[in-house]
């Protein structure tokens, strides 16, 4: 059984939705102690059940802590239809309805019991539009995620990154498992590192759009854009503070390319590092008063950190290799990043505490990691048959997923944050 | 058994889903040379002809390459360098946008950086060959815009580079 689970289970969810046929999905890995669960098929129209259930499925094993069990035939609805003996080998049972008797919309009623304590944990129904039934699945999902692990669940957050296609760039935000896939910007000239405001309202990116790269504000409810960064060489790699009131950017003006704050208005420049080389990639602590930041100043690219007061930075990176794109986790106890080595990238992630660190993947074309909201997954691009795509790991390392765009070469993801 | 059905079930859907893996990025938008400043540089330099336009002059050659991770420009590059300096230098009204290009190890925004650096080390040689501060303009595309793909090393040689531009104001 292990083994079956070790190998794969492949969600060919193009066929399950053909209308909106973006992405197959691959998840490969086995995690101890997952929480074994088994989702029935919702009543109701069997295509939609199905697709719901593959998406509830998809998101609660790519988190790495459950193990999504086949119900082997067996379909109750209610409560009063379940045989609890049956369930032996299952913590939790997710069972319900979907119901499209109203033109336009969907509504799931689903029902979490405990199978061991033979009670009820959640009972509740989501309704949306009918175009937007995968949003409800997640919703589900969410919810289960929460009652059983005790952390927020993150399906229903969104993701940005960069899709080229040949000459093309187009800025791209999607849902979790990159469905749902909605351009922002589409370019001629490159754009490089989104990032997302803290209340999901805007996202901060790079544009060539001008010929040099700039930073640029854009908001996500009416698309106006502001340049907020446009001095003479590159400004890049921003990054908001938590509070959204500052970004941190890097500016070549000054020679080399050092960390600067800026308000997202364009004003109030001040400059934070002082290496006159490459400090770049700057990434907020949760509480804003620290930057992570790659800097060479040590002969070759590695990650320091330094308080947003100033004062020296401290290196946290050594060994072999070299080191890219910290991001600190939600609870700022650890960092991912991009560890080089032999001209593999791999993701890697190190504990404050122990200096420790972790390889989450095997070596490859593994770049720019960033962390769900809840720390329980973190988003990359790697590549496959030569385009580049979305990945996941599981923050244990233990459950890989890739997905795979239809076209394009995608760039640069970053996860959004949890919105209430 | 199962594995090798999955696995072609895989492949299938894959190829079901591919798309053109082509990425010509070669910038194909050459902006045609103001007239009026060709001839201005030409009475400046007291010849008939824009040595910038002669396919013999050191002046044809306008980009230098660099070894990984390294951004000062290399020894047998220099006598270009400062060949577009004595030009700069004798033709005031000319400028010169210098495009500093990274190969793709590293993370893009490092990358960004790397280019960056090396198109200033190229200004720095140039202001210090008689070039003024305002004809040179340093832009990065780090590892946007490689002149070719491809996950190897002949293709990063070619993208680890600065270009003089003088078409691009």
């Amino acid at each position: 059984m292990k083994q079956l689970f070790r190998y794969c289970l492949i969600l060919a969810l193009c066929a399950a939705w053909p209308a909106r046929a973006a992405l197959n999905i691959e998840i490969i890995g086995a995690g101890a102690n997952q929480i074994p669960i088994a989702l029935v098929p919702l009543a109701g129209e069997p295509e939609l059940a199905k697709s719901i259930r593959d998406v509830v499925a998809a998101d609660l094993t790519r988190s790495g802590l459950f193990r999504v069990v086949d119900p082997a035939g067996k379909t109750p609805h209610e409560p009063r239809e379940v045989t609890y003996s049956d369930w032996i080998g299952v913590d939790a049972l997710a069972i319900g309805s979907v119901d499209t008797q109203t033109a336009g919309r969907v509504t799931i009623r689903f029902r979490l019991l405990d199978t061991a304590k033979q009670v009820e944990l959640v009972g509740q129904g989501i309704s949306t539009n009918s175009d937007q039934s995968r949003a409800a699945a997640h919703r589900m999902a969410d919810l289960i995620f929460e009652k059983l692990t005790g952390d927020p669940g993150v399906f229903s957050t969104r993701i940005a990154y960069v899709n080229r296609q040949g000459k093309n760039f187009r800025l791209v935000v999607a849902d979790s498992d990159g469905y749902g896939e909605q351009t922002v910007l589409s370019s001629n000239e490159p754009i490089m590192s989104p990032a997302w405001s803290p209340d999901g309202s805007h996202l901060a990116y790079v544009s060539f759009e001008h010929g040099q790269a700039e930073v640029v504000v854009q908001s996500l409810l009416t698309n106006q854009r502001k340049v907020v960064a446009s001095f003479r060489g590159s400004n890049s790699a921003p990054a908001w503070s938590p509070d959204g009131k500052q970004l941190a950017v890097v500016l070549s003006r000054d020679g080399g390319s050092q960390i600067y704050l800026i308000r997202p208005d364009g004003s109030g420049l001040q400059r934070l590092s002082f290496s006159s080389l490459i400090d770049t990639e700057p990434s907020f602590s949760p509480d804003g008063q620290s930057i992570l930041f790659t800097s060479d100043r040590g002969g070759a690219p590695q990650i320091y950190r330094m308080s947003i007061s100033g004062g020296n930075a401290q290196r946290l990176t050594f060994g072999g290799g070299q080191h890219f794109s910290p991001r600190y986790s939600p609870d700022g106890k650890s960092f991912v990043f991009t560890h080089l080595e032999n001209g593999r990238f791999h993701i890697a992630v190190q504990d404050f505490d122990s200096g420790q660190m972790q390889l989450l993947t095997d070596g490859g074309w593994n770049k720019k990691p960033s962390f769900a909201p809840n720390g329980k997954i973190i988003l990359f691009a790697t590549e496959s048959d030569g385009r580049g795509i979305l990945a996941t790991v599981s923050s244990d390392g233990r459950i890989k997923q890739k997905m795979f765009p239809q076209a394009g070469d995608i760039r640069e993801p970053t996860w959004g944050s949890l919105l209430k | 058994m199962k594995k090798i059905m999955i696995s072609a079930l895989l492949t299938s859907l894959l190829a079901a889903c591919a798309s053109d893996p082509v990425k010509n990025s070669t910038d194909a938008a050459p902006v045609s040379d103001g007239s009026a400043s060709s001839a201005q540089s030409a009475r400046t330099a007291g010849t008939q002809s824009d040595p910038l336009n002669d396919p013999n002059s050191p002046l044809a050659k306008r980009s230098v390459y660099y070894p990984l991770d390294v951004y000062v420009v290399q020894d047998a590059d220099r006598p270009t360098i400062a060949a577009h300096a004595n030009y700069l230098a004798g033709n005031p009204n000319r400028a010169v946008r210098v495009e500093g290009n990274a190969d793709e190890r590293g993370s893009n925004e490092y990358n960004l950086a790397l280019g960056q650096r090396r198109a200033d080390g190229v200004k720095k040689l140039l202001e210090a060959g008689g070039a003024k501060s305002d004809q040179v303009e340093t832009i990065s595309y780090g590892e946007e815009k490689p002149a070719a793909t491809g996950h190897d090393e002949s293709a990063w040689a070619q993208n680890r580079r600065s270009d003089l531009n003088y078409n691009a104001r």
